[in-house]
């Protein structure tokens, strides 16, 4: 996992992530207010891909439940987020989140491969039809306003989120939990044998992953002030952190991360330039992506650098 | 009372031709080709939205243009599969990574489709009226337009099946289905029969949309929705049988006009649950080994 290589750069690292992060921070004091909305979607987009990749990464099974655990956490902050202050509205919303994924995983996770996938695709459009339906014809009003909340506020709380889950994120891969998880990718059964409770393991990544989904549904929440189930639940939200993972690459920490942020600085850019086509470009650069960068950018530049050192000392 | 129940099954069993033949075109996608076809559903908008055209801007009578859209969209399948698919399988390491792979590219395939369609056609909602006389069953009414979708979705299916079963080619393609790489050593030119089996699904789709827009309104967003009930309509009879998506689509009709019956806004409510309770229970559907 090229762990052995980033130590002898230890110190050079924790100073880069150091400095990204002071960068981040105080980007509010000197970037534009059109700035900081667009770093908190990214930090949005970030948070969802590397906790999708916290999961199905090593493990191998695709869940496009994503959408489901960020809207539940919408959910929570529109319905209890006028009682609460807001920390708490984001931490309950993690934990609906993780409740949900617990009982999701339970049920599913034994199921195998496309099975799996079709399932968590299943709940995010079960969840957005039934809530829909419930508005429509029990409340009767379908939608909810949210009490908004300052930009900036939302940006430190998404940063706060970043931040936590990274620590989480690769203190679970450093320990034995992260080889565990691994070696069920590789081979379930045999990682069962050698004494790893695949299931147990797997369900509680899982909900974690969803934690940290629920949450920033909930801190998005405040910020775009009026949800309906069809912004709740969309859809994209369960594709978009697979093509990122994939589009960054899926093996090194910062690939999601990497994949998320172009990706999401690529949509706002094609919103404003190109309007109607956006969406058109953004199907192609996406085909194209699989096609061609099968382990993502961290692959190909792994590849040019590779290709570079080869001409330099010539093949060995 | 009588007259309430033969409408229900009747309306059940005219939803449940269309959804069987969306349904055997995936199955054939995601049963031979190995490529889980999430827009599946953007193959059915195509149909649904030549076939309109054809009729609104240049008079084609519905059931000629779906001469005409089953073969535009099978040539569209199949040249995807020779380039797109092709490509991916050779690059990707192992099955399962081409299966994931794929439906991700078909991810992207749904947004271009569907916002060249919005280019085209505009994101408005659609439709014409074709043969829309009623004919009387014992006193229950229906409208022409759906039961000729019915006959016709039975033939399509039919037509379908003995081709799998009984033609030379069906067997090389089930062939396929069993173990692609042997049924290459025995002779089978195996990428030309996926990809044959992806335009065949394309075509069914096509002329599903083509049906479609026969009997309801239609948007180029439409496609998604298909796309799930084709899915449950498979898991429902088993992934990769015919016989079984023609059953599942009819019983998943079925379901649907009872529950819409009882509470109109739970239909797709109910899919899904049924959906997601037969993927614990059964995955292997209701045909399945």
């Amino acid at each position: 996992m090229g762990f052995g290589r980033i130590t002898s750069k230890n110190a050079f690292v924790a100073g880069l992530v150091l400095l990204i992060l002071i960068l981040l921070a105080s980007a509010p004091l000197y970037a534009s207010a059109y700035t900081v909305i667009v770093l908190t979607s990214v930090l949005m987009y970030v948070t969802i891909a590397v906790s999708w990749t916290l999961f199905s990464g090593p493990t191998g099974y695709i869940s496009l439940a994503s959408a489901a655990f960020f809207g539940a956490g919408i959910y929570t902050s529109a319905i209890i987020g006028r009682a609460l202050p807001l920390p708490l509205v984001i931490v309950l919303g993690g934990l609906v989140s993780f409740c949900l994924a617990l009982l999701v995983g339970a049920l599913t996770l034994r199921l195998k491969g496309i099975y799996f996938v079709m399932f968590t695709f299943g709940l995010v459009e079960l969840l957005l039809h039934f809530i829909l339906w419930y508005e429509v014809n029990i409340t009767g009003t379908t939608g909810r306003v949210v009490p908004s909340v300052a930009n900036t506020t939302v940006f430190y709380i998404l940063l706060m989120i970043f931040v936590i889950l990274m620590v989480t994120v690769s203190f679970i891969r450093c320990s034995r939990y992260g080889l565990a998880l691994q070696s069920i990718g590789e081979n379930e059964e045999a990682a069962s044998h050698s004494g790893v409770h695949v299931t147990a393991l797997k369900i509680i990544i899982y909900a974690v992953s969803a934690l940290f989904m629920g949450a920033a549904g909930s801190a998005m929440a405040a910020r775009w002030t009026y949800i309906d189930p069809t912004i709740a639940f969309n859809p994209l939200i369960s594709f978009m952190p697979v093509l990122m993972a994939i589009f960054g690459g899926i093996r090194p920490l910062y690939g999601p991360v990497i994949g998320a942020a172009i990706f999401t600085y690529l949509e706002q850019f094609l919103i404003t330039r190109f309007p109607y086509y956006y969406m058109l470009i953004f199907g192609i650069i996406m085909v194209v992506a699989i096609l061609y960068m099968p382990n993502g950018i961290i692959g190909l530049a792994q590849r040019i650098r590779e290709k570079s050192l080869r001409k330099k000392y010539g093949d060995t | 009372m009588m007259v309430t129940i033969l409408n229900i099954v009747i309306s059940g069993l005219l939803l449940g031709g269309i959804y069987a033949v969306t349904a055997v075109g995936l199955s054939l996608q995601y049963g031979v080709a190995r490529v889980l076809n999430i827009a599946h559903g953007e193959f059915i908008m195509l149909g649904a939205f030549i076939t309109w055209s054809a009729f609104t801007l240049l008079g084609i009578n519905p059931l000629i243009s779906l001469v005409i859209c089953g073969p535009v969209l099978f040539a569209v399948g199949y040249i995807l599969y020779r380039t797109l698919f092709t490509r991916l399988r050779i690059s990707s390491p192992t099955p399962g990574a081409f299966e994931g792979n794929s439906m991700l590219a078909c991810f992207g395939l749904l947004f271009i489709i569907q916002n060249v369609a919005i280019l085209i056609w505009g994101a408005n909602i659609q439709g014409y009226t074709y043969l829309t006389f009623s004919v009387d069953f014992w006193g229950a009414k229906f409208a022409g337009n759906r039961l000729l979708t019915l006959g016709f979705a039975l033939v399509i299916c039919l037509v379908f099946y003995l081709f799998l079963a009984g033609s030379r080619l069906g067997k090389a393609i089930r062939a396929a289905a069993q173990d692609p790489d042997t049924a290459g050593l025995m002779g089978v030119k195996i990428n030309q029969v996926l990809a044959l089996c992806f335009g065949l699904g394309a075509m069914m789709a096509g002329l599903g949309g083509g049906m479609i827009s026969m009997c309801y309104e239609i948007q180029p967003t439409m496609g998604l929705e298909y796309t799930m009930i084709a899915l449950i309509v498979i898991v429902l009879g088993g992934l990769g049988s015919i016989p079984g998506s023609l059953i599942g689509g009819l019983v998943l009709g079925l379901i649907g006009s009872i529950v819409t019956y009882i509470e109109p806004g739970l239909a797709l409510v109910a899919y899904y649950v049924i959906f997601m309770l037969l993927l614990l229970a059964k995955p292997t559907g209701i045909l399945g080994k």
